[in-house]
């Protein structure tokens, strides 16, 4: 096998594409206020609605329905996973980076320290083609918290 | 300039329907002719599978489209100069060429961008009939409250959504005719379907993803029955199998030129010289006139009713070197190659577990494409896995998302020959598939 698919499809991102922490999409039943965001890729289809709340200035609750392949998938679950329970501020700078580093063409490494298993994703940025599958997840996300916050 | 007619040849696409099909070393002989098939992807070499959606260019068609910008590039039917008169037959000379291989008489050969252009040019101007331009010979073509536009169930979206378009402007009725689970249309229910509130017939020859090949002269007897018109999208038959518009007896009919080995951005509607001499204009403006005033116009007869502004003079020429390398070759043999193609497709993928290929069965005729759905692993991973050994498909809902909503999926893998594919590209893609649920760990 190539290099090249290896680093497109790390072992994380195909386990993450199967067990999909966060979905189904559930009620938001916290004690502060939901914003919920539907995504799609006219090119292949692929679509996500995520769900999140924002309780005291802290992201919670973050649940999501997906249609798609394994990278908008995986990163769906993965963001799940990193979120959960952060600063609203800080998730926001952490999509700010990630779409950094898949707009990068390669240029960026991911740093493991901030994203976690998100950097497992960097390998996604020297495949243009890929790269709105990747961020799917992570604009419904910004998006979300922007609804929740109007 | 009217356009001077060429009589209609006996064999326009070649050697008869008794021909042999193509053998694999002619095939490597061919490839020969198409720079780009020799080259490598990702240090692969290149399997290009994807000339469903845009095929490769012969060397011929691309000095075609060198040798007017270096000898004759002038503006066409203007102009009294010698490189004008030049770059004038050049272009209509392509108009003959293109004509003859579609049995076709010249004038009945309208330039278009593409195929989507063509359907546009055809709907815009049932709405402009149906607004009283064209007079009293126009109102065949008017549509409103109470008529019908019927397609089918496995259109391409270009052959859908202008017919919806036009369906709102004009209160008509849009109705389809279903598929089968087998992906055949259910004639039957065309039958119902195709009354006499129908204005037109608008289905695909050949479907672009499930290969399907459709009774034309059935759904014409139902609609010529009724007095409806008929158009048939022949993007995925023109370039692959003989067409003769004659023998189908369509009013209508589009292509693309760069699924037929010609360049982008030139295409064909041809229409019945009685229709388009009688129908309104879709585009205006320049080329298409006979006499202006600061109020009016009128209009010169087809083609060049229809061919408003400068023309795509270049990529007509290339277009033209396209169907005369593809009659030399022979339509006959290219289809009976591609019927191989298409069969091994079906039975090597058919034969890979999880894998559920669209259309009609092992056995049953098709093009030479494919579509297929690999069980746990989404069109766009298995697109990429293939990718990366060099192998070129097309993934997604290949502009047919209502088609693929009927078989509950939203996208599959689309596998796609032509005259240059060879059967050891067809293998190599087979034995790739069957290593893709193993890569992702689908069971």
């Amino acid at each position: 096998m190539s290099t090249g698919l290896e680093q497109l499809y790390q072992q994380i991102i195909l386990d993450h594409a199967k067990v999909r922490h966060g979905s189904p999409l559930r009620e938001y039943d916290g004690g502060g206020r939901a914003g919920e965001s539907h995504q799609l890729n006219p090119v292949c289809g692929d679509e996500i609605t995520l769900r999140a709340g924002v309780d005291e200035g802290t992201v919670t609750a973050v649940s999501w329905d997906g249609a798609g392949c394994a990278i908008s998938m995986a990163s769906a679950s993965v963001l799940t996973d990193l979120v959960q329970g952060l600063p609203r501020d800080e998730v926001i700078a952490l999509v700010d980076s990630f779409r950094e580093v898949m707009r990068s063409r390669g240029r960026i490494e991911a740093d493991e320290e901030v994203l976690g298993d998100a950097a497992a994703f960097s390998g996604v940025s020297r495949f243009p083609a890929r790269v709105k599958c990747a961020m799917l997840a992570w604009v419904a996300l910004e998006e979300s918290l922007l609804a929740a916050n109007s | 300039m009217p356009v001077v007619e060429t009589p209609v040849t006996l064999t326009p696409t070649g050697p008869g329907p008794t021909a042999a099909g193509l053998t694999d070393a002619e095939v490597h002989r061919i490839r020969n002719d198409f720079p780009i098939l020799g080259t490598e992807v990702n240090g692969k070499p290149l399997i290009y599978l994807d000339s469903g959606a845009t095929s490769q260019n012969p060397l011929s068609v691309m000095e075609a489209e060198q040798e007017f910008y270096e000898q004759r590039n002038a503006a066409v039917h203007r102009g009294a100069h010698s490189l004008a008169v030049d770059a004038t037959d050049a272009y209509e000379d392509a108009r003959a060429a293109v004509a003859r291989f579609i049995g076709a008489r010249t004038s009945e050969l309208v330039w278009t961008s593409n195929a989507t252009e063509g359907i546009n040019l055809v709907a815009y101007a049932m709405s402009n009939a149906t607004l009283g331009r064209g007079g009293e010979a126009a109102r065949r073509f008017a549509i409103g409250p109470g008529d019908r536009i019927v397609v089918t169930e496995m259109e391409h979206h270009a052959n859908l959504i202008p017919w919806q378009e036009l369906a709102a402007r004009t209160g008509a009725e849009l109705r389809f005719i279903p598929v089968d689970d087998d992906g055949t249309l259910r004639l039957d229910d065309a039958a119902a379907l195709i009354t006499p509130a129908t204005k037109i017939v608008a289905f695909s020859h050949a479907s672009n993803v499930l290969g399907t090949i459709n009774p034309v002269s059935e759904i014409v007897q139902l609609a010529q029955a009724v007095g409806a018109l008929t158009l048939l999208d022949a993007c995925q038959s023109v370039p692959h199998l003989p067409v003769d518009v004659k023998a189908l007896g369509v009013d209508f009919l589009v292509f693309s030129g760069h699924k037929m080995l010609g360049p982008t951005g030139i295409g064909a509607l041809y229409g019945r010289a009685e229709l388009l001499n009688a129908m309104p204009p879709f585009l205006t403006g320049g080329s298409m006139i006979t006499t202006v005033t600061m109020e009016r116009a009128e209009y010169l007869p087809s083609p060049n009713r229809f061919e408003a502004g400068t023309q795509r003079i270049s990529q007509a020429i290339a277009l033209g070197a396209a169907a005369n390398y593809l009659a030399e070759t022979g339509m006959h043999r290219i289809e009976a190659w591609e019927a191989t193609l298409g069969a091994r497709l079906v039975a090597g993928l058919e034969a890979v577990p999880g894998i559920r290929v669209l259309g009609p069965g092992a056995g049953l005729p098709r093009i030479g494409l494919a579509a297929f759905d690999v069980e746990g692993v989404h069109a766009h991973d298995v697109g990429q896995f293939l990718d990366d050994k060099g192998i070129a498909v097309r993934v997604g809902h290949h502009c047919a998302q209502p088609l693929h909503r009927r078989f509950g999926i939203t996208a599959t893998t689309r596998a796609s020959t032509y005259l240059y594919t060879t059967t050891d590209e067809v293998d190599a893609f087979l034995d790739a598939v069957a290593q893709v649920r193993p890569f992702f760990g689908a069971h």
